[in-house]
């Protein structure tokens, strides 16, 4: 499966390691939440990033604690159309604000990467590769966006009526930059 | 009417943009069916028994005279030549090809229209008071708040694949014309006791398999918080929300199976993390929404005038459609007019693209250009200057949409049933024009006054059935079509459900036994403007039950 990040192809660093596998030590690894939460102990002193697994069943709250020793974050769509960790990773940026990779993993279709990237994914585990190779024309396709939720990329954006009210707090239509 | 700027445009070009090379990758196979299906619903594109169906937004049931010219042209040119208006103020075409969609859309996006999330597992069309901006009892036009929630949950980054649909109605009046307590999410702006105005917030009514009456989660919420508070319900129910069962996937079931105060609990903490943040409402906001929405330049005219009242005195036909068919506006020298689409024997609903068309040419020379949508199926021309309503009258007489039978039995509320849905046990169509041939006396219609009968072709009751004083569900047994009867239901600021009468009945029958429940409640009613609805409450359904079922 192709990974997307940045808008292009890449290798994927990471190594997925099941419940019961070894670990080395300085190999980039992504692993199942409850070994993480098991084992949070054990990994305060691993030289390799460390990333994990979530379930989109399991509340994202539990995950806060760790963030800050994790480099990778993957959400899971079980299937396109189940759409819990879109508001698992607005979660984690927003109120946790998780700066770390946030990957999407399941069944990642093309025409879900523009809501997915504003929800604050910044990696796709893309199902498709013809999909993969159209990702960047396919986040361009809308200039314009009415919610104020793109957390991953801010800066990225103006706003509508920034002009008429210094200070004001709802921005509901923003245009790309 | 709410006036798109550039912002508007731009989107919904990019959206058909990105249907055109949708639908190109699902004819060239590139996209599974199973993976087009979510895409082309979120677009309003069905598929029913015979063809593709298309169902346009209305958004809040407002229409400018251009966008009716256009929706009639679509009919004219793509479709055959008719519409149908739904009960959720959309409009469906119900013969179009999937190889045409683009180019209809491309003609629609030109009249900014469109058919976004008009279907699917995301939020839909927000719809409101027909008569928002106009009704002399609300406290201020619903629309503008339709209108922002409509832009927040547009292409939602996280609400998009929600468990189910998800709809969302407002009201801004005394009296509810907007059924927002059978709604995911109802809305009712009032004052408090300090002269603020701001929301009560209902969530989880609805109807269908499971039908639900909504709980009041919030009796008063600021105005400035509606965005923070609407989007934490539907985080809380996004995680939340069954996914297991389609049939247990609303949120209606979420609140049920939590109960009220414990959902209610949860999403005031989700709450409290996000209602400072980014979706707080400012009046600079508020004021730049309410900005692009154009009233009409009124005139200083008096109410009643001669033209009016000389009319109303020797032509006993006008004044009939007068009573029935023309309510107060809030200002002076003005009415608000509902045309029929529901005349004897024809299906509810539907407008060809000729009436379309003079539909059109009477609003631009009668109502400022504008025409609602009502959820009753029926047209509404809602800046009408008195003194013209006779010769308005005359003109709507001519396209057959002057039947004076608003609000009374035979202004039915019918799904499309067996005629068009793929989901249909039964036929609903057929039955609706039945009894308009049998309720056909205009006379016995007004004596019997105020009486709603909703029909239903399947348990999924998108002719609100429940909800009508006289609700009407198809059924299948043995694989005949067969009909359960409910009296008592009502949609409004008292909303109930309806109660069960007793064993459905063959479709043969199911217009005798409406005439006998008819011929009942005129019997038992204590008072000739005892409503029906009134009289079910005071007795109940049994003495109903005793005298129709004892003849069978
Ligand atoms: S109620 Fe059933 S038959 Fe009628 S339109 Fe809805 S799904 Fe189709």
């Amino acid at each position: 499966m192709p990974l997307v990040k940045n808008g292009a192809v890449v290798e994927d660093r990471f190594t997925r390691v099941l419940d019961d596998a070894a670990i080395v030590d300085d190999v980039p690894v992504i692993m199942p939440a409850a070994r993480l939460l098991a084992d949070v102990g054990d990994l305060a002193g691993r030289r390799g990033a460390t990333g994990v697994l979530w379930p989109n069943d399991r509340d994202i709250s539990q995950l806060a604690p760790h963030l800050d020793r994790l480099a990778l974050v993957a959400l899971d769509f079980p299937n396109f159309r189940d759409g819990r960790a879109y508001s698992q990773a607005r979660i984690l940026r927003e109120r946790y604000n998780y700066r770390g990779e946030l990957r999407a993993t399941g069944q990642v279709l093309r025409d879900q990467f523009l809501l997915l990237h504003r929800a604050g994914f910044d990696s796709f585990e893309v199902s498709k590769p013809a999909d993969a190779s159209a990702f960047a024309e396919t986040i361009a396709r809308y200039s314009v966006v009415y919610q104020p939720a793109d957390a991953g990329t801010p800066a990225a954006l103006r706003r509508r009526n920034a002009s008429s009210k210094a200070g004001a707090r709802v921005h509901l239509r923003e245009h790309d930059a | 009417m709410y006036v798109y700027d550039d912002f508007d445009r731009t989107l919904v070009d990019e959206r058909v943009n990105e249907f055109r090379d949708q639908v190109a990758r699902r004819l060239s196979g590139e996209l599974t069916e199973d993976e087009f299906k979510p895409l082309r619903l979120m677009n309003g594109v069905y598929l029913q028994l015979h063809a593709y169906m298309l169902r346009v937004a209305i958004p809040y049931g407002t229409l400018s005279s251009e966008q009716l010219r256009t929706l009639a042209h679509i009919a004219r040119r793509y479709d055959r030549d008719y519409g149908h208006f739904t009960t959720r103020q959309n409009l469906q075409f119900n013969w179009i090809k999937l190889s045409d969609l683009p180019d209809v859309m491309a003609d629609l996006a030109k009249a900014g229209l469109h058919g976004m999330q008009t279907s699917g597992n995301c939020v839909r069309n927000v719809t409101t008071d027909q008569w928002g901006g106009v009704a002399p009892d609300e406290i201020e036009d619903p629309r503008i708040w339709a209108e922002i929630l409509r832009q927040h949950s547009t292409m939602h980054p996280e609400f998009t694949y929600l468990p189910r649909k998800f709809k969302i109605a407002i009201t801004a009046a005394a009296h509810d014309r907007a059924a927002v307590r059978v709604h995911d999410i109802g809305l009712r702006l009032h004052k408090n006791g300090a002269g603020e105005s701001g929301f009560e917030v209902v969530v989880g009514g609805g109807l269908g398999r499971t039908p639900f009456v909504g709980k009041t989660i919030k009796p008063f919420l600021p105005k400035r918080d509606l965005l923070s508070y609407v989007e934490a319900i539907l985080r809380v129910y996004n995680q939340y929300g069954r996914r297991d069962n389609i049939y247990k996937a609303r949120i209606k079931i979420l609140v049920h199976e939590m109960g009220a105060e414990k959902f209610g609990a949860e999403v005031d903490a989700e709450w409290q993390n996000i209602k400072d943040g980014a979706l707080a409402i400012d009046l600079a906001f508020i004021a730049d929404i309410a900005s692009r929405f154009r009233y009409p330049k009124y005139e200083n005219l008096a109410n009643e005038p001669p033209a009016l009242t000389q009319v109303r005195s020797r032509n006993s036909r006008f004044d009939t459609w007068f009573r029935n068919s023309v309510t107060p506006h809030k200002q002076r020298g003005y009415a608000i007019v509902t045309l029929s689409l529901k005349p004897e024997g024809a299906p509810p609903g539907d407008a060809t693209s000729e009436q379309m068309d003079a539909i059109a040419s009477l609003a631009d020379r009668y109502s400022f250009s504008e025409i609602r949508v009502a959820h009753e199926q029926n047209l509404v021309l809602p800046h009408v200057a008195q003194r013209d309503l006779p010769v308005l009258w005359e003109q709507l007489e001519k396209i057959g949409v002057a039947t004076p039978n608003v609000g009374l039995v035979s202004d039915i509320i019918a799904c499309p049933g067996l005629d068009y849905c793929s989901l249909a046990n039964t036929r609903s169509i057929p039955v609706a024009q039945e009894l308009t041939r049998r309720f056909k006396n205009l006379g016995t219609q007004r004596e019997l006054g105020r009486l709603h009968i909703n029909i239903s072709g399947c348990i999924n009751a998108c002719g609100h059935h429940h909800v009508g004083h006289i609700g009407i569900l198809g059924v299948e047994k043995n694989g005949q079509e067969f009909f359960q009867i409910t009296l008592g239901g009502r949609a409004d600021e008292k909303a109930e459900l309806g109660c069960l009468l007793g064993p459905a009945v063959p479709y043969a029958e199911v217009a005798d036994v409406i005439e006998d429940v008819v011929a009942a409640y005129v019997e038992l009613r204590d008072q000739p403007n005892e409503l029906f609805v009134d009289t079910v409450k005071r007795i109940g359904v049994e003495p109903f039950k005793e005298r129709v079922y004892a003849a069978r």
